[in-house]
């Protein structure tokens, strides 16, 4: 019953997988995509944080928070192209983003 | 450490239930509600790593800010979501095998993977004793000092991702009636009232 950090890699490395699935599943939907790699980048973090835990390392940590500030930039800014992109369009059909030229 | 077993059991358990309903959810709102499940239960997982610091700050950024930034713009776009969810079988075994194969392979990664036995010897940055300095004092103490440059890189990336949200959703509409207080405080009488004689009997 020892929970050693392969446990917590293999969370993180389904966490991951689900995030790339989820890309996959939901082609036309750029929010469920927008969410997937906020999953993603949460498995990355996990991952980081079990081997600083167990390797007695405190440089993962700070690398996980610094993932952290890229992974809200990121969903503010998306988030933000998202709406314009709505308000232009009044659809959020991926597939019409590359008329999106120029 | 059965307790800890269970209750880390336990949190996998519902993190990566709660990730499956985020990608396969009917509604957007309930994908984000998910979502912020998995975050809280991603927390705890931190929690039992040691790392409280981190798992706070988890809460506090992914909850409080980015699940609720995500909920306010589903709620506030007006899209059929139903037509959306067309071909969403269509690409389901191509992602399947994909993610699959991913699967396995980091999977296999994880296990037969072995680190060398004195890969403390070279650790960046030593972790104190926990019982001498906590996780958030060990923190502050390096990523002031020894991480300075990395912490001021974060701050830039967020002063960049704010200016860039901000400047992609302002728009100016015409047409819009606002109040100009420089024009209303710079009306004096004579422009504001005109005295009329009226004839009697006339009318204006």
């Amino acid at each position: 019953m020892e929970i050693g950090l392969g446990h917590y890699l293999t969370v993180a490395a389904i966490l991951f997988v689900i995030g790339v699935f989820g890309i996959f599943l939901n082609r036309k939907n750029v929010i469920i995509i927008l969410m997937s790699i906020e999953l993603m980048l949460l498995a990355v973090n996990l991952n980081l944080v079990a081997f600083s835990s167990f390797l007695g390392d405190l440089a993962g940590q700070i690398f996980a928070l610094i993932i952290l500030t890229v992974a809200a930039g990121e969903a503010a800014i998306g988030l933000a192209i998202l709406v314009i992109y709505i308000r232009n369009r009044g659809s959020i059909a991926v597939e019409d983003i590359n008329l999106m030229k120029g | 450490m059965t307790i800890s077993a269970l209750v880390f059991y336990l949190f996998a358990t519902i993190t990566v239930g709660s990730a499956v309903m985020v990608i396969s959810s009917r509604n957007p709102v309930h994908s984000v509600l998910f979502l912020i499940l998995a975050f809280f239960n991603s927390a705890g997982l931190f929690l039992l790593l040691g790392a409280e610091f981190l798992s706070m700050i988890l809460v506090i950024v992914y909850v409080g800010a980015v699940a609720v930034l995500f909920l306010f713009v589903v709620m506030m776009l007006d899209v059929n979501f139903t037509e959306l969810r067309q071909g969403f079988l269509q690409y389901l075994p191509v992602g399947g095998l994909i993610g699959l194969i991913l699967l396995v392979e980091l999977l296999l990664i994880v296990g037969s993977w072995t680190m060398i036995p004195d890969v403390g010897a070279f650790a960046a940055a030593r972790a104190p004793d926990i019982a001498a300095v906590s996780n958030t004092d060990a923190i502050g103490r390096i990523m002031y000092t020894q991480y300075l440059l990395p912490f001021q890189g974060a701050g830039l990336i967020l002063l960049v991702a704010m200016i860039g949200a901000i400047v992609l959703t302002l728009r100016h509409r015409p047409g819009v009636k606002r109040q100009v207080i420089s024009a209303q405080v710079s009306r004096t009488m004579k422009t504001a009232v005109e005295v009329k004689k009226v004839q009697p009997g006339q009318g204006i």
